[in-house]
């Protein structure tokens, strides 16, 4: 079983809001607040440009996990983006568990530009549970794997 | 196809310590695309710039990629470097393998892996970048200072100083703000009043300065250098152009219970007020819930006694639209409320007060005259007890976490004030720490301690128990010596925390600026652009931002005025490029985009297409780029997939995808 989840090195998209969490994500950085590799980010201006063809192409082409990082609702840099965002995601999310990608493996995290430490534990968090959850076999592309 | 040229740096060995940079150069020349690359120490610096450029012209690049910090921190820079050697500025891409790589992963094989991926994912991005070309959009010479305390006043007075028309809305009757409560000040002990007033008269006698007092600001729409704003003009029952100022009103107003806001609710005044004898504007307003008039009818006396006839019963809220180019916020602070401490006894004995409270009954013009006595049953005190840090570096939720910095200089200056001027009263602070950096600060502690005997006790006091003889007891403990300490006091003043006038909240969010979990509004960069806010056009003036005392206010107001200055000096300002546009031939009219977006940017327009040969009119979605923010809420929204975003399209940002699933 160690052995096995050392083998497992889970590919995880985040999508970052350019205003909020893509400078928490920074603060994270500049704190030196350690969370694992296996995290890559993707800038957005806002989360509402997060379209949910972005996700499934992320987890047809192999993604473990996907998270989503917005301002807080109601502080968002355009006013009302990250409300459809929420909205979006809760369905997406749905959708997605329905068709046997787990709920563990998608995830919206509200992050300011302030909260360094939430990015850093909320990574943590949310990489621990994909590595709990294993490899995402459900929805990835049999020709994406070589 | 793209010739790209990758740029590592080692950022001196904040990157190059973790990410072998040479690995990652040598990788970028298997990305499709790439025809260059090549690490350096530091890429931002003249010498980076400079192989950037040379790069450019040599290698004939059309795009570029940036191995280094955060965009945040660099992407003008990079952008500006490529446009000085010829490259359209938007085809430039940062991988940031800094922030988001070397500063948190220890492990250099994995961190090298990781910034592979991260530039890859640039890569793959910027050979999907298209040439991008900036709008132009005016600026309206004007700013908005939204508070009016020492910090708006001195922001407003160093803009209107160098040319520009400045408005100033505060909230209540008067500007002025906390420190026209303050009695005297440290470190110099000077009156509060007697530096602030002349500061005050000289905003509003400016004569490019507008003050909308008794005033707030209810809508901000725009962007950097062209906002509107509605401003409420709270109906304040009275004519400014005709009241006089003599007072009449408030000496005959037979309603005098309220609560008076400026003595802190120790005192009460009539319905018809001015808030302080110095108010600026010297002009009352009808508190609409105290007068008798508004409440029964009856009455009427002021507008009897007043010579001028300027009291208006029948005024009513007026809005006022106004367009600026940039906005200072300087909407201070208050005091916590104290509900969470009940160990204190705050809520049970008139002769708990805070700090602030100490300031008005110290002061001339207080509740008590500016004589010190228990607010109980006026006694002089014998003994106070001065609790440092009530709220403040507070590791649970009932306080705040952090220092409200300015507390332990006030107890010192309260401690050696009463000392002054009562020599025969015991006084004992019981602190944590006692923290003075600040020029002069140290040594204005010292004198409390070594010139006025004040009694400093390292410890906290667990409790404040009122006694049937109408004393104190302090329960604490002495931590450098190790005892428990009881004492008995006549009066118990509390250090309480600051922190951010509740309201910042609701303009933080008119305004799209961003706050931190304490509500302070944050800086573009913690230690780069301390007084700019994220949000462009937009700047930070005094204790909004963080704890500061007076002169660091001051100074930051000053620096807030000359970033706004800047701003406003420029006659066109740029527009970002990266907006929102729509396919002619997928747009079906829908008017799905129209309804997300937050600017109002799409409007519809019938329009000649030809659709694999058929040539009909339609209705098709049009972005205004002027207004267009480029949100990309309208992208998604698009049942049609007919809008996507420049510079962040569907394309890029799912060749990113792949790139980081590869
Ligand atoms: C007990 C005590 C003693 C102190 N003693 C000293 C001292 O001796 N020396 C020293 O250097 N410093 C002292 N200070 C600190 C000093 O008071 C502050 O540094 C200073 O007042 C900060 O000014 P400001 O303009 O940022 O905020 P404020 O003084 O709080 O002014 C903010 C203004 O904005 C207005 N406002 C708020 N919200 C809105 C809104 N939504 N719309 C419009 N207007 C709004 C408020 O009404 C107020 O007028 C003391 C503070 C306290 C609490
Ligand atoms: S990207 Fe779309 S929704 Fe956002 S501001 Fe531009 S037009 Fe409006
Ligand atoms: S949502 Fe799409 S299809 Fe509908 S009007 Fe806007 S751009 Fe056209």
């Amino acid at each position: 079983m160690s052995l096995e989840k050392k083998e497992f090195k889970p590919k995880i998209v985040a999508f970052c809001c350019n205003w909020c969490s893509y400078a928490g994500a920074d603060l994270a950085g500049s704190s030196r607040l350690t969370y694992p590799a296996d995290v890559k980010i993707i800038r957005v201006p806002c989360s509402c440009r997060v379209n949910p063809m972005f996700i499934l192409r992320a987890f047809e082409k192999g993604a473990d996990g996907v998270i989503m990082c917005g301002c807080h609702p109601g502080d968002c840099h355009y006013s009302t983006g990250n409300f459809y965002a929420r909205r979006r995601m809760t369905l997406l999310f749905s959708m997605l568990d329905y068709i046997g990608v787990e709920n563990g493996r998608t995830r919206v995290e509200w992050v300011s530009a302030a909260e360094g430490v939430k990015f850093s534990e909320t990574m943590n968090s949310f990489v621990e549970k994909i590595y709990s959850l294993g490899e995402n076999v459900r929805l990835g592309d049999l020709r994406c794997k070589s | 196809m793209q010739r790209i040229g990758v740029f590592v740096c080692h950022c001196g060995s904040n990157i190059a310590a973790t990410v072998d940079v040479s690995k990652v150069a040598e990788m970028a020349l298997m990305e499709p695309g790439v025809v260059h690359a090549e690490d350096y120490q530091y890429m931002c610096s003249e010498a980076g710039q400079a192989k950037i450029a040379a790069a450019i012209q040599e290698k004939n690049l059309t795009g570029m990629v940036v191995c280094s910090c955060s965009p945040r921190m660099h992407e003008a820079t990079f952008r500006k470097a490529a446009e000085r050697a010829g490259l359209n500025p938007y085809m430039v891409e940062i991988a940031n393998i800094r922030e988001h790589c070397s500063w948190i992963h220890k492990d250099v094989e994995e961190a090298t892996k990781k910034a592979v991926i991260l530039m890859r994912a640039a890569i793959a991005k910027v050979n999907l970048n298209a040439p991008l070309q900036p709008g132009e959009s005016r600026v309206t010479k004007r700013a908005l200072v939204i508070g009016g305390g020492i910090a708006g006043i001195q922001t407003a007075i160093d803009i209107a100083d160098a040319g520009y028309e400045v408005d100033i809305v505060e909230k209540t009757p008067s500007i002025g703000g906390r420190m026209s409560q303050l009695d005297k000040t440290f470190p110099t002990l000077d009156c509060s009043a007697c530096i602030l007033t002349p500061k005050m008269v000289e905003a509003s006698a400016h004569e490019k300065i507008n003050i909308y007092t008794y005033s707030e600001v209810e809508k901000v729409s725009g962007f950097v250098g062209d906002f509107t704003v509605d401003i409420r003009k709270k109906a304040r029952s009275v004519d400014m152009d005709k009241c006089t100022g003599c007072g009449v009103c408030q000496e005959k107003c037979p309603s005098k219970k309220a609560p008076s806001e400026f003595n802190r609710g120790l005192n009460t005044r009539s319905a018809i007020y001015t808030p302080f004898a110095q108010a600026i504007p010297n002009v009352p307003v009808i508190d609409r819930e105290a007068c008798i008039k508004f409440k029964t009818g009856k009455c009427g006396l002021c507008a009897k006694v007043c010579q001028a006839g300027a009291v208006d019963y029948e005024q009513k809220d007026e809005i006022v639209t106004e367009k600026y180019g940039a906005i200072v916020v300087a909407t201070g602070f208050d005091t916590i409320k104290l509900d969470q401490y009940d160990e204190y006894a705050y809520s049970q004995s008139k002769d708990v007060i805070t700090s602030l409270e100490l300031e008005r009954v110290m002061n001339a013009a207080g509740p008590t005259h500016g004589h010190l006595e228990r607010l109980s049953d006026g006694k002089a005190p014998k003994e106070i007890v001065f609790i440092q840090c009530v709220g403040s570096r507070c590791s649970d939720d009932r306080g705040k976490p952090y220092c409200s910095k300015i507390c332990c200089m006030y107890t010192a200056k309260h401690a050696m004030l009463i000392r002054d001027k009562y020599p025969d009263v015991n006084v004992t602070v019981f602190y944590i720490d006692v923290r003075t950096p600040g020029k002069n600060f140290d040594e204005f502690y010292r004198r409390a301690v070594e010139q006025y005997g004040v009694n400093y006790i390292k410890g906290q006091v667990g409790k404040v128990i009122p006694q049937p003889n109408g004393k104190l007891l302090v329960q604490g403990s002495d931590l450098l010596d190790n005892k428990q300490i009881l004492k008995e006091a006549d009066m118990v003043v509390l250090a309480t925390a600051i922190e951010p006038n509740p309201d910042v909240r609701k303009i933080a969010t008119m305004l799209t600026a961003s706050i931190d979990t304490n509500n302070f509004l944050t800086e573009a960069h913690a230690k780069l652009r301390p007084v700019e806010s994220p949000t462009a056009g937009i700047f930070l003036s005094g204790v909004c931002q963080g704890p500061k005392d007076i002169p660091e206010t001051v100074a930051q107001a000053g620096a807030a005025a000359v970033k706004a200055i800047g701003l406003l000096a420029k006659d066109k300002l740029l527009t970002n490029p990266c907006t929102a546009q729509s396919d002619i031939l997928l747009c079906n009219g829908c008017s799905t985009c129209e309804n997300v977006c937050p600017y109002g940017a799409i409007t519809y327009e019938d329009k000649e297409v030809n659709d694999h040969g058929i040539r009909e009119t339609r209705r098709i979605a049009v972005v205004n780029s002027a207004l267009c923010q480029g949100c990309g809420a309208c992208t998604v929204a698009c049942p049609s997939g007919a809008m996507d975003l420049q510079g962040f399209s569907n394309r890029q940002i799912i060749a990113e995808v792949d790139a980081i699933c590869r």
